[in-house]
């Protein structure tokens, strides 16, 4: 079989619970080498598509190739290709970690030695040594999600889908899972990733696709997520209100965004070299005092929010 | 990656077969680590064969046959009753699978379907038999003796697995319906009950009524319970035998694949 440019082909995805549409026309790809993030809040229909390309869940309507293997038609042949890390750790809680790999391993088809092997290749991988004869009930939740993430890497298979990795790990967990990913990056392995948090999807993904409500509202790298949203922000604060207020006249228009509590104003700078000059040459000019001023660069969040409409506060809620 | 992965090259038949084992191995490896499980299957049938010898003992041994002590008597019911009660785990290992993400990782392995439900199906027989070992030997000490020889004592495991075996794969059917472990407890405990009760187990049926004796005489747990006691006994089956084989062998025929069904339904929606 000659591989193509895309290990993962989906075109205009359907699927409906009852009269709910959670998938309405998703259409996305994955290049080989390379990830993919899929981004979106919460009920966006990420993990409803991921459970769809990994051959978990039947779809109503579109098509979905995975190594060129049809999903619905050749599941066994898909599922011997792909890793799947679910949002709840799917480990066995009783067996060991090693147990748990070996076991894994084997349905996987891996021969007893091999298994054996690669088990314990994963557990030194993942820092898993030492609790490698406990029980998996025992183990931390970034421990867990170390775990399984291993026990789907075992068969080191070439596509894997990683279904919120991080969502519920502390920061420095979060950190070390940041790393197993990047090397798996690294090692060619081909990676499909939800998230709710931008901050992940612009750290790690070659390419962004921005889900919500069961639609695609966005796609392409972070810097054209980010160059189509934003432009960068000179954020201006005066020492006190009537500095403020002149300020704010002064300026005009160009205030997009203004705080009197804070005697803040945001301009929007197209050039930097040329209008923060231009602004604090006006501003002297006048002999208005700035307190500090800083250049905010377009984020990932302000995408997301100018894209999703939702409010920052349940922004905030999810970064929690 | 630094070693080479050897994958098996067999046909997909044994392959299935593997898987299943593999299954069986977890299963049997979740028993022997749910100590409180474990106990349990130990100390609950002791409690019933101690309770029911000697609380019914005295009054239900008048309506026995002449020379049948009530220990004796009651053996195969209380080892039926176990056998039944037992499988119960079945059913709340099957949910628990289910509920945890545990089952979507298996069905993202390119294996087969149907092993989860064996495995726990297999390794509710290896329980069973513990348990039933362990009433047997409790049943010596305390006065139980048995009469059949080497070929009954074949056939009363040959009909106890047969039993366990179907009564487990409808509690697996149970296991994939309800919809939380403790639905599970509730509904074997609502349809084990009446049926071990409701037949010759603990007493013979001349007592009960009309229609709780038609009943009780025509179903099936009153045939294994019969063909158990008789072999126990040293007497012959009659036909509650062939009986017990027939009702055995045409619910796996029915459960087993309706359980499959079930859980492939419920697994992919």
């Amino acid at each position: 079989m000659t591989k193509s440019t895309y290990v993962v082909e989906a075109k205009g995805l359907t699927k409906s619970y009852g009269s709910n549409q959670v998938l309405k026309g998703v259409n996305l790809t994955l290049e080989r080498g390379t990830m993919l993030a899929l981004l979106g809040p919460n009920g966006a229909g990420k993990t409803t598509t991921v459970r769809i390309l990994s051959t978990l869940l039947a779809f109503d309507g579109g098509s979905v190739k995975v190594e060129g293997y049809d999903v619905t038609t050749q599941a066994d042949e898909v599922r011997s290709v792909i890793g799947l890390t679910g949002q709840s750790a799917a480990i066995d809680e009783l067996l060991t970690g090693r147990e748990n790999l070996v076991m894994m391993g084997r349905l996987y088809r891996l021969t007893h030695d091999s298994a054996k092997q690669r088990a314990q290749e994963l557990l030194e991988k993942f820092n898993l040594v030492d609790a490698a004869e406990r029980p998996a009930k025992t183990y931390s939740g970034g421990m867990r999600r170390r775990l399984d993430l291993a026990v789907s890497l075992i068969a080191t298979p070439p596509v894997i889908f990683l279904d919120e990795p991080t969502t519920g790990l502390d920061p420095r967990s979060r950190l070390a899972m940041w790393d197993i990913i990047r090397d798996l990056m690294a090692a060619g392995t081909s990676i499909l990733l939800t998230t709710q948090y931008l901050e992940e999807a612009d750290q790690l993904a070659d390419r962004i696709v921005v889900i919500d409500g069961g639609k695609v509202i966005a796609e392409g790298t972070a810097t054209e997520l980010k160059s189509k949203v934003g432009k960068d922000r000179l954020e201006l604060l005066f020492k006190d209100a009537p500095a403020f207020e002149r300020a704010v006249q002064v300026l005009g228009q160009k205030v997009i965004d203004s705080d009197e509590k804070e005697h803040s104003a945001t301009i929007i700078i197209k050039d930097p070299n040329l209008d923060v000059k231009e602004t604090l040459e006006v501003l002297a000019r006048e002999k208005i005092a700035i307190q500090s001023m800083t250049i905010h660069k377009p984020t990932l969040d302000d995408v997301f929010l100018s894209l999703t409409g939702k409010q920052k506060q349940t922004k905030k809620e999810e970064e929690k | 990656m630094a070693t080479e992965l050897v994958f098996e090259k067999r046909s997909k038949l044994f392959l299935a077969f593997q898987d299943s084992l593999i299954m069986i191995k977890r299963s049997g490896l979740h028993i022997l680590r749910n100590t409180d499980q474990l106990l349990g299957a130990f100390f609950q049938p002791i409690m019933f064969l101690v309770l029911f010898s000697s609380v019914f003992g005295g009054a239900i041994s008048k309506a026995l046959p002449p020379g049948v002590s009530y220990l004796n008597f009651l053996m195969a019911g209380i080892i039926v009753q176990t056998a039944a009660f037992g499988s119960t785990t079945t059913a709340v290992a099957v949910c628990n699978d289910l509920q945890k993400g545990i089952v979507d990782r298996f069905r993202s392995l390119p294996m087969s379907n149907l092993a989860v439900l064996n495995g726990h199906v297999i390794s509710d027989l290896f329980r069973n038999s513990i348990s039933t070992l362990v009433m047997l030997v409790a049943g010596l000490a305390i006065g139980f003796r048995p009469h059949a020889d080497f070929t009954q004592w074949l056939l009363i495991v040959g009909i106890l697995l047969l039993f366990t075996l179907a009564f487990s794969w409808l509690a697996a059917i149970v296991g994939v319906l309800a919809k939380s472990v403790e639905a599970v407890q509730w509904l074997t405990f609502v349809l084990v009950f009446p049926l071990t009760f409701a037949s010759t187990a603990f007493v013979p049926a001349e007592g009960m009524n009309r229609f709780l004796k038609a009943f009780a005489v025509n179903q099936p747990i009153t045939h294994v319970v019969e063909a158990v006691r008789a072999l126990i006994l040293g007497k012959p089956m009659g036909d509650h035998g062939w009986l017990a084989a027939v009702w055995c062998v045409g619910v796996l025929i029915v459960a087993m694949p309706l359980a499959s069904w079930l859980f492939r339904r419920k697994t992919s929606s």
